[in-house]
């Protein structure tokens, strides 16, 4: 269905033009208007997000929404976008989540308030325009584009180390995309003069190339999922950024990697994705256990998060080599649940940090009998990290175990021992935070969650709960678009 | 055989030049030091009437004149209105700060319109003498303004240098080409291609004469292993100066590796090809890879214009349209860079003190965030990241490389500007993560300020809108060849 509306643009636009009127509002004396106008702008900009989903039609696999101009006919660019039901329920996410990051980051950000917030709503817009682009050279810009406002976000209002962080979170990523850049303007080069993606799903590709294409591509998306052995900027970067920097690194931009596979890597090399899936399978197995056990053994709660979410992600990559239904459709529902999870999570370490500076675990202890919301809240999310039935991070899990089944059963024992591992470090840290004894004057002192902070725990809460008990809505949009690219996948592109 | 007069169109903005190097010259005796605006806006009008003739007697197609000695041709026109707006940008941004150093003489406005000329007749040149002399007359300009600064240890330093190498750059040039000559029994550069073409010529002498001719591009160009010069110029030369060495006269190096390479030997790009690879691969490498432990920020931007000249000969390996025009494309977005960076740097400066170190950007976002953001612009734009126009730029090269086959150097070059990337990205480091070591505020006078944030905002702008910049240097290619 194509709406004459321009509604892919609108949201994506949206907030980056918000985004620069934040920034215009200047200096901190202006930091109250600069607040209310980047929370307009992203509510604003998750409210056009919704007929996205309400005008979504889940029977049909092709684009949606479409919008197509020319942008610069001398490399045949166009402004080419639109959605299915991979990229749909992405883009909901990553809207849902600037209005969480803005409120965040309300009375915790003092200085430099509105280039901050300016910052987020930009990469909001950039990150839609990732999700929704059908041109190679424009996804390539969102994609890139993306990488100047997390820099600056890690940059200057990080931690300690934070331009150590920065710089290498940024050089790390950059060099996959520039790889990546080479194996779009191959692909223009063999298609006759195409940035098209659907035009490179459907050309055929000898066998050396493919490898060579995913690899191009491997580099890209691994550093931004990221996949054991190029995960290490996460944990600096997540250690270092300031909590709503967290927030969307987690949930929304390790997405972008994930989205890449389905996008890129799947459809446009299924030759070289089936040869090369073993070594895929393992390297996200080994994300799992190993990574898993290295976020058992940390002392920093930010670090044990970020290792678990390298952890999760490994369940991503497993579920989309599995070339299952399950798998594939498990590894979606494993992408949202940890948007929401992992950005909770960022969100409960950031409310301790708020009050005690401090994101030691040992620094912690019995935090429960002064703040008893906060530590019901943290309690779901940390059960939802662990993989609890009922909750959303059961069901991804599950999906891609019952997948990893069909394929192979070693598979499937190994993903399945994150239940226990992902319990015992999160179950772990939280018994030390929450439970036994006051351990410090300054846990004495600390205040219970603030009205502004429950209300964004909650609606987390709720998201967590609903996508754990009633799936479906999720599941049916992308349904077809999966058993789609599974069914091309498929098919030989030699 | 009929004598027709020569038709004196095509050269009108030359001998306008000429005329008002002279005007300036003498208006400037007159005025003297106390009055030297008149000078500078005499300079200013001399530009911009150069600018409307060039514009007025546009035509697509090339015009021979002189019995072949000058040519004016779609690409010639565009490069010479290029080359105007950049020398006039030069001035304004150089303004204060001449005046503060006391070298707003008027010899700087004649050198800056002689060497101007000089570009204008290179651009032109369709004969190897024709390009020797506006190479010469550049070049002779460039070295004695480098040299203005008389009281500087290190500027008259650097123009030495820069005369001694340039001058053995010269002879290089003129070797290869007497040997070109010897070989082809011609200097008229299109007589020579079709020499050439025919194959009664002897390739062993036209290879030899290729050789010294690359190298002699190579040093003017400012590509390794030829680049020895470039850092202690870039670095000894007042920053004005070096600004105006750094930007229009690549234009014209563009050109000039357009008429020789491509129009007189094009016919042996098979020979040229793989010297141009090994030149791009080194000025990659060093540039980018020494650029990085330069503490000194004009030596760390002369060695980020030696990568930058490796990317624009990338595109001529191609040897197609398509790769000249990505050069055309990359060459003009360089310039642009460069002239707001250069100008970030002179802001930086003022009377007693030069903004020579790289931590002098320290704090800048604190200390005016608007000046700061300008130079993100131009710095994430130098690594090539969209949506700034030096990705475009990075971009058309590259697929032209790809294009041509040459997959593996494509891949080396996006190394390469990966680790160039580090050092920009140290500069933003710099500007919003550091601390300021000063409270000083920026003084900038009206004029700079607009044309600074024109200019930074042009390169975003051509970034998100790149057809017409790339639409214009298709058409200069497409229609000089």
């Amino acid at each position: 269905m194509s709406v004459g509306f321009p509604l892919l643009s609108l949201i994506i636009w949206l907030p980056i033009l918000f985004g620069i009127a934040v920034f215009s509002t200047g200096g901190d004396h202006n930091a109250q208007p600069a607040r209310w106008i980047a929370l307009i702008g992203s509510i604003l900009g998750f409210l056009v997000a919704i007929p996205l989903y309400t005008e979504f039609d889940p029977t049909t696999s092709v684009m949606q929404f479409t919008e197509n101009r020319v942008w610069f006919e001398r490399f045949n660019v166009n402004y080419h976008l639109g959605v299915d039901g991979i990229s749909m329920p992405l883009i909901l996410l990553n809207c849902f989540t600037t209005p969480l990051v803005v409120i965040a980051g309300w009375q915790v950000i003092q200085q430099r308030v509105s280039q901050y917030l300016g910052a987020f709503l930009m990469m909001s817009g950039i990150v839609n325009g990732v999700f929704a682009s059908l041109d190679a050279v424009l996804f390539y810009v969102f994609w890139e584009a993306s990488l100047i406002p997390m820099f600056l976000i890690i940059g200057i209002w990080g931690g300690p180390n934070r331009v150590y962080a920065a710089i290498k979170f940024f050089l790390y990523t950059l060099l996959g995309s520039l790889l990546m850049l080479i194996a779009f303007i191959y692909l223009y080069r063999s298609s006759g003069g195409s940035f098209s993606i659907a035009d490179y799903h459907q050309l055929s590709i000898p066998f050396t190339a493919q490898i060579l294409i995913f690899i191009a591509f491997l580099l890209a998306f691994a550093v931004k999922v990221p996949m054991w052995p190029v995960h290490t900027w996460l944990p600096d970067a997540h250690v270092e950024a300031p909590t709503g920097g967290s927030v969307v690194l987690a949930a929304i931009m390790l997405k972008l990697g994930g989205y890449g596979f389905l996008r890129f890597s799947l459809p446009i090399v299924p030759d070289a994705s089936h040869y090369l899936a073993e070594m895929m399978i393992v390297l996200s197995l080994i994300a799992v256990v190993y990574i898993g056990l290295v976020a058992l053994m940390q002392a920093d709660m930010k670090k044990l998060i970020a290792y678990s979410s390298v952890a999760h992600m490994g369940f991503v990559t497993l579920g989309f080599f599995l070339f299952n239904a399950y798998g594939v459709e498990g590894a979606m529902v494993q992408m949202i649940s940890h948007g929401f999870i992992s950005g909770a999570m960022f969100l409960c370490v950031g409310v301790l940090y708020d009050r005690l500076h401090s994101r030691q675990i040992a620094d912690y202890g019995g935090v429960v009998n002064k703040m008893p919301f906060f530590a019901a809240f943290f309690m779901l999310f940390a059960m939802a990290n662990a993989g609890l039935p009922g909750t959303s991070g059961f069901v991804g899990e599950f999906m891609v175990i019952m997948g990893s089944v069909q394929v192979n059963f070693w598979y499937a024992f190994l993903a399945a021992t994150t239940l226990i591992f992902g319990a015992a470090y999160t179950l772990w840290m939280y018994k030390r935070v929450i439970f036994g004894a006051v351990a410090s004057p300054a846990v004495e002192g600390l205040q219970d969650i603030s009205n502004r902070e429950f209300i964004l725990l909650a609606v987390l809460a709720l998201a967590v709960l609903w996508l754990g008990i009633y799936p479906f809505p999720l599941t049916d949009v992308m349904h077809v678009s999966v058993d789609n690219l599974l069914e091309h996948v498929s098919n030989s592109k030699l | 055989m009929n004598f027709l007069p020569a038709d004196f169109t095509p050269v009108y903005s030359e001998i306008f030049m000429l005329i008002m190097v002279c005007v300036v010259m003498l208006t400037d005796l007159a005025a003297g030091e106390k009055r030297r605006y008149i000078t500078y806006v005499l300079t200013q009008t001399a530009l911009l009437g150069c600018a409307v003739i060039t514009f007025v007697t546009f035509s697509a197609e090339a015009t021979h004149q002189f019995s072949g000695l000058f040519v004016d041709d779609a690409m010639a026109d565009i490069l010479k209105i290029m080359v105007y707006v950049t020398v006039s940008a030069v001035l304004i941004y150089s303004y204060t700060y001449l005046k503060e150093r006391g070298i707003l003489t008027g010899e700087l406005f004649c050198l800056v319109l002689f060497a101007t000329l000089g570009m204008m007749v290179m651009i032109s040149a369709s004969h190897f003498l024709t390009l020797y002399i506006g190479l010469e007359l550049l070049s002779l300009s460039l070295y004695a303004l480098v040299a203005l600064q008389r009281n500087s240890i290190v500027a008259t330093e650097a123009a030495m240098k820069f005369f001694v190498l340039g001058a053995l750059a010269s002879g290089f040039l003129l070797y290869g080409m007497s040997m070109v000559y010897g070989a082809t029994g011609s200097l008229h550069i299109a007589q020579v291609s079709e020499v050439i073409q025919s194959g009664v010529s002897n390739h062993e002498v036209l290879v030899i004469g290729l050789v010294f001719i690359v190298a002699g591009i190579s040093f003017k160009l400012s590509a390794a292993p030829f680049h020895m010069w470039a850092p202690d110029v870039y670095e000894g030369a007042p920053t004005a100066i070096t600004l105006f060495i750094g930007s229009a006269p690549k234009l014209a190096a563009f050109a000039f590796v357009m008429r020789l390479l491509i129009e007189g030997l094009g016919e042996m790009s098979a020979d040229w090809q793989g010297m141009l690879v090994i030149l791009a691969v080194m000025s990659m490498a060093i540039g980018n890879v020494v650029a990085i432990a330069q503490t000194n920020i004009k030596r760390m931007l002369a060695y980020s214009t030696i990568s930058h000249m490796g990317f624009l000969i990338l595109g001529f390996i191609s040897a197609d349209w398509n790769g000249y025009s990505s050069s055309l494309f990359y060459v003009i977005t360089y310039v642009l860079m460069t002239l707001g960076i250069f100008a970030m740097i002179m802001i930086l400066s003022r009377s007693g003190f030069e903004a020579e170190n790289i931590s002098d950007f320290k704090g800048l976002a604190k200390r005016n965030p608007w000046y700061a953001l300008m130079t993100m612009l131009l710095m994430f734009s130098l690594a090539g990241i969209p949506p700034m126009v030096g990705f475009y730029a990075k971009f058309a090269v590259l697929q032209a490389v790809v294009n041509a086959g040459y997959v593996w150097l494509a891949v080396v070059a996006v190394v390469f500007s990966l680790i160039g990337a580090f050092y920009y990205l140290r500069i933003v480091k710099f500007m919003y993560f550091d601390a300021p070591e000063t409270k000083e505020p920026l003084t900038v006078k009206p004029d700079v300020k607009v044309l600074v944030s024109a200019n930074s905002l042009a390169v975003l702008a051509l970034g998100v809108f790149p057809q017409s910049l790339m639409g214009l240097s298709l058409y200069a290619i497409q229609n000089t060849m």
